[in-house]
């Protein structure tokens, strides 16, 4: 595989704990890889499902979301609809031929600079690890009708 | 409505220097110059770089282009919008520009701070800028909501934080409920004899403030009390409490004490006397309790254990005794609530080696502090542990428990104040040999350091160590029916072994142990450590990230007392600046459906953890009430039809910023 593949990730972080923790490992100056771009959200449970598939079809290599531990939702407990729509999200992933990995869901709470930027540290490895998303180069695959059996 | 499409983007982008921290690692110019260019297209008029963006020059240039260049759009990329979305809303509304059609993005928190590329780190902040530009051009004009504040306001613990914060709004003529879960206000400085470093007498300053606080018309005091469920928000947060059944009823009680006196059963105090002295089964914590009345501790109660005695009953002159009475729950309405709980203190048993629970005459700073009390067990002789023998010799060990990472990584801050307190008092009243253990000597504020001079001319010893050891095991001669104190003197370069009778920890300050279920229940977060977390550490220390929630005391990290009361005295500034401006205004961040679009699936209906979304039989279609909606967005993810839409986090800013975000790999 490529050596120097450098994968672009999305990060999805919630406004009232790890948005802050992004905000923290900042004043810390705690360094993580500049592979990922974050998205605020109010909360983990905003995540709309197609905003994922949005990043994955505009070019993410991987999409990392977060949000507050359980139990500490700042909306009580929307971060359990979160876990759902997570674990559902990654069986569609997987049926649309798309590694379930790409998708990581971690909690991280204000006060987790350093385990969030770890956690971000982990997820860019483990997608480099991956190799880029070749979404296209798929369906382009699958236009040129080959022939079933040579479909990975 | 699409913004977007309503009027056409003319988009201004601000780069931040942030002097030096945000372009040592970001090439400020060349991001401009990439927004200028690339971002033409997007809408972007004018790109600029300043040295400080949120200075009033910077703001001023903003303001200026808006003016000039008929800007309706702003994206500034500078710090964490937590820090300063305020600062450039407010600079944009001064313009004439709604302050939500300014997006500030971060590239210093997110970007130069922690990366060390200075070339990957300028390519991100390109889109992170990107992300910010195709976002904006869906922003919406918005007003805040403007919210009515409930004058009430509840306090939540009576220590003296909790007791200043209480007092503080009362005295400016506004009602509160102080809700303090022991028998009486106080907390830990009641306990205490003396107050470092004036060496105040810590009753005759503390109970004025109680009795004040106890006969306030605008105070209603509810001890023996605890919250157990909380709803709503800022301006209107409705507040259930338990009063737990005191057995006692207050209407009739005289708190005259017979009660007291006749109860045959005696109970170790392990709260008020740090389990060095004794209560009865029904008690006050101290004489000066606040309020008067008594309570019956149930487990202890020989009628409640044993279903016979009464003899409080039958000995109380007015008939207040009450053996069927049961708790009693009430719900108040509030418009900001502060958090006073204080702290807990470090078990010592912790570190086996310190001999604590084992060793007889190894006590707790809050021992020591009842023993010095000439109200506490001992009727303030200091003695061992055998109630009469003085010590010749004490040996006090600073930061027990503290700066340790085995135990608490942080400092306790009073810590060596008070054992240099102790140190004094043990010389004054008995003449011992002190030895004071310490790995620094922290003696910062007015007067401490003073204090700490007056106690070295006392003749006390210091000892520079971390103490390694405390044992009866005599090895040397002299060391017989001593403690001996291991310790390595790390000005001395040696080890020692110091023979002594009396050992005082000086434990560190905790959170208490039940600070997070209170944390979770008033929806605020902790720190690492378990202290409650505050908006900013150092620019807004009393209030949490929940509006209408505050801290003081500490709650929110160890502190003195005059620091806790300082705080109080803030948290109550705080709020009632909130009951006088009558209204406040909160982030617009809303859901609400479109009845056109709602399918009347009831996917949503169940979702909302604040009650906000309610079904329309008759039209089968879903009704999002605004004033309970709290905004988190979950039902605007879930709704299949598209139907709901969420102000400030729609799905359209969300998408734009994601494509703009991907603006150099988009396929
Ligand atoms: C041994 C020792 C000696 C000290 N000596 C000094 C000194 O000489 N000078 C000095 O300046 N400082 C001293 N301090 C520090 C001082 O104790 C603190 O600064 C002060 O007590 C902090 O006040 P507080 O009101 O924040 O907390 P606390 O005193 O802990 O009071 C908190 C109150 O809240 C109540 N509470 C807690 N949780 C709840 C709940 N969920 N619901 C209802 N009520 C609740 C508690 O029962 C308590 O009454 C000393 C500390 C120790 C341990
Ligand atoms: S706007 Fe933020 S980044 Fe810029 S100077 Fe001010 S504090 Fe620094
Ligand atoms: S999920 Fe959408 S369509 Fe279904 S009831 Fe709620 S608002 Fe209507
Ligand atoms: S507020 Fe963070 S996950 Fe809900």
């Amino acid at each position: 595989m490529n050596k120097t593949f450098e994968p672009v990730l999305i990060g999805f972080t919630c406004n009232w704990c790890s948005y802050r923790a992004a905000d923290l490992a900042g004043t810390s100056r705690t360094k993580y890889p500049p592979n990922i771009r974050l998205v605020r959200l109010m909360c983990s449970g905003r995540l709309d499902p197609t905003f994922v598939l949005k990043a994955l079809a505009e070019g993410a290599d991987g999409v990392l979301i977060t949000g507050c531990h359980p139990g500490e939702c700042h909306y009580l407990e929307q971060n359990y609809k979160a876990l759902r729509r997570y674990h559902l999200l990654r069986r569609t992933l997987q049926s649309l031929g798309i590694e379930p990995e790409r998708v990581k869901l971690v909690w991280a709470s204000a006060s987790e600079g350093l385990q969030l930027a770890e956690a971000i540290r982990e997820f860019t490895e483990e997608i480099r690890t991956l190799g880029p998303l070749r979404w296209n180069a798929q369906a382009e695959l699958r236009s040129e009708e080959v022939p079933l059996e040579a479909v990975p | 409505m699409n913004a977007a499409t309503s009027d056409s983007p003319r988009i201004g982008v601000y780069v931040c220097h942030c002097g030096s921290n945000i372009a040592h690692m970001v090439d400020v110019e060349e991001v401009r110059a990439w927004a200028e260019e690339t971002l033409k297209g997007e809408g972007v008029v004018v790109a600029r770089d300043y040295k400080f963006m949120c200075s009033s020059l910077g703001q001023e240039l903003i303001q200026k282009d808006i003016r000039e260049l008929g800007l309706n759009r702003i994206v500034v990329a500078a710090c964490s919008p937590h820090l300063h979305e305020k600062t450039f809303r407010a600079a944009c509304e001064k313009a004439g520009l709604n302050g939500y059609l300014c997006e500030l993005v971060s590239i210093r928190e997110h970007a130069s701070w922690v990366h060390t590329d200075k070339a990957a780190a300028t390519e991100k902040s390109k889109m992170i800028v990107a992300g910010g530009v195709k976002r904006v051009r869906y922003d919406e004009p918005l007003d805040p909501l403007r919210v009515p504040i409930h004058k009430r306001t509840l306090v939540v613990g009576g220590g003296i934080a909790g007791i200043q914060t209480a007092l503080e709004i009362a005295n400016a003529g506004y009602p509160v409920y102080l809700v303090e879960r022991e028998a009486s206000i106080g907390g830990h400085m009641a306990q205490f004899d003396k107050t470092f470093p004036t060496l105040d007498c810590a009753a005759c300053i503390l109970t004025p403030k109680m009795v004040d606080a106890g006969e306030h018309p605008n105070i209603t005091l509810l001890t023996w009390s605890e919250v157990t469920r909380v709803e709503g928000s800022l301006g209107n947060f409705q507040v259930t409490i338990r009063k737990k059944a005191r057995h006692v009823v207050e209407d009739l009680c005289t708190g005259c004490g017979i009660c007291t006196e006749k109860c045959p059963k005696k109970v170790l105090d392990t709260v008020f006397e740090a389990g060095l002295g004794y209560r009865k089964a029904i008690y006050t914590p101290f004489p000066q309790s606040v309020p008067k009345y008594p309570v019956i501790d149930v487990e202890n109660c020989t009628y409640f254990v044993k279903g016979k005695c009464k003899a409080c009953q039958i000995f109380c002159p007015t008939g207040a005794i009450d053996f069927e009475q049961e708790d009693e729950e009430t719900t108040v309405e509030v418009g900001n609530i502060i958090l006073a709980t204080g702290f807990q203190t470090f078990d010592p048993r912790r570190i086996p080696q310190y001999g604590y629970g084992r060793l007889a005459n190894v006590f707790t700073s809050l021992e020591f502090e009842r023993m010095s009390n000439a109200a506490g067990p001992t009727g303030g002789e200091i003695v061992l542990r055998d109630g009469k023998t003085k010590p010749q010799s004490v040996a006090i060990v600073h930061c027990v428990g503290s700066r340790d990472r085995r135990y608490n990584n942080y400092c306790s801050v009073i810590c060596c104040m008070q054992s240099l307190k102790f140190a004094h008092l043990v010389k004054e009243r008995t003449g011992a040999e002190v030895y004071n253990f310490y790995i620094d000597m922290r003696t910062a504020y007015k007067g401490y350091d003073e204090f700490y001079q007056r106690v070295l001319s006392e003749g006390v010893n210091l000892v520079r160590g971390k103490v390694a050891e405390i044992t009866d095991a005599a090895r040397l001669p002299g060391e017989e029916g001593k403690l001996i104190v291991q310790v390595e003197d790390t000005l001395a370069g040696r080890q020692r072994r110091i023979p002594v009778d009396m050992v005082i920890l000086s434990v560190g300050l905790e959170p208490r142990k039940d600070a997070y279920e209170t944390a979770k229940l008033f929806g605020i977060s902790c720190s690492a450590n378990g202290w409650y977390t505050e908006k900013h550490p150092k620019l807004d220390p009393v209030a949490t990230m929940t509006e209408g929630i505050f801290i003081a005391g500490a709650c929110q990290g160890p502190k003195d007392i005059p620091t806790s009361v300082a705080q109080g005295a803030a948290a109550a500034a705080r709020v009632l600046g909130h009951i006088q401006a009558g209204e406040m205004s909160m982030e617009p961040i809303r859901a609400s459906v479109d009845e056109a679009r709602c399918s009347g699936c009831r996917i949503c209906n169940g979702l909302c953890p604040f009650n906000a979304i309610s079904f329309h039989d008759d039209r089968r279609v879903t009704e999002i009430n605004p004033a309970l909606c709290q905004g988190c967005g979950t039902c605007v993810a879930a709704c299949p039809a598209g139907a709901i839409s969420g102000t400030g986090f729609s799905d359209a800013q969300v998408m734009a910023q994601i494509e703009g975000l991907l603006w150099d790999v988009r396929v």
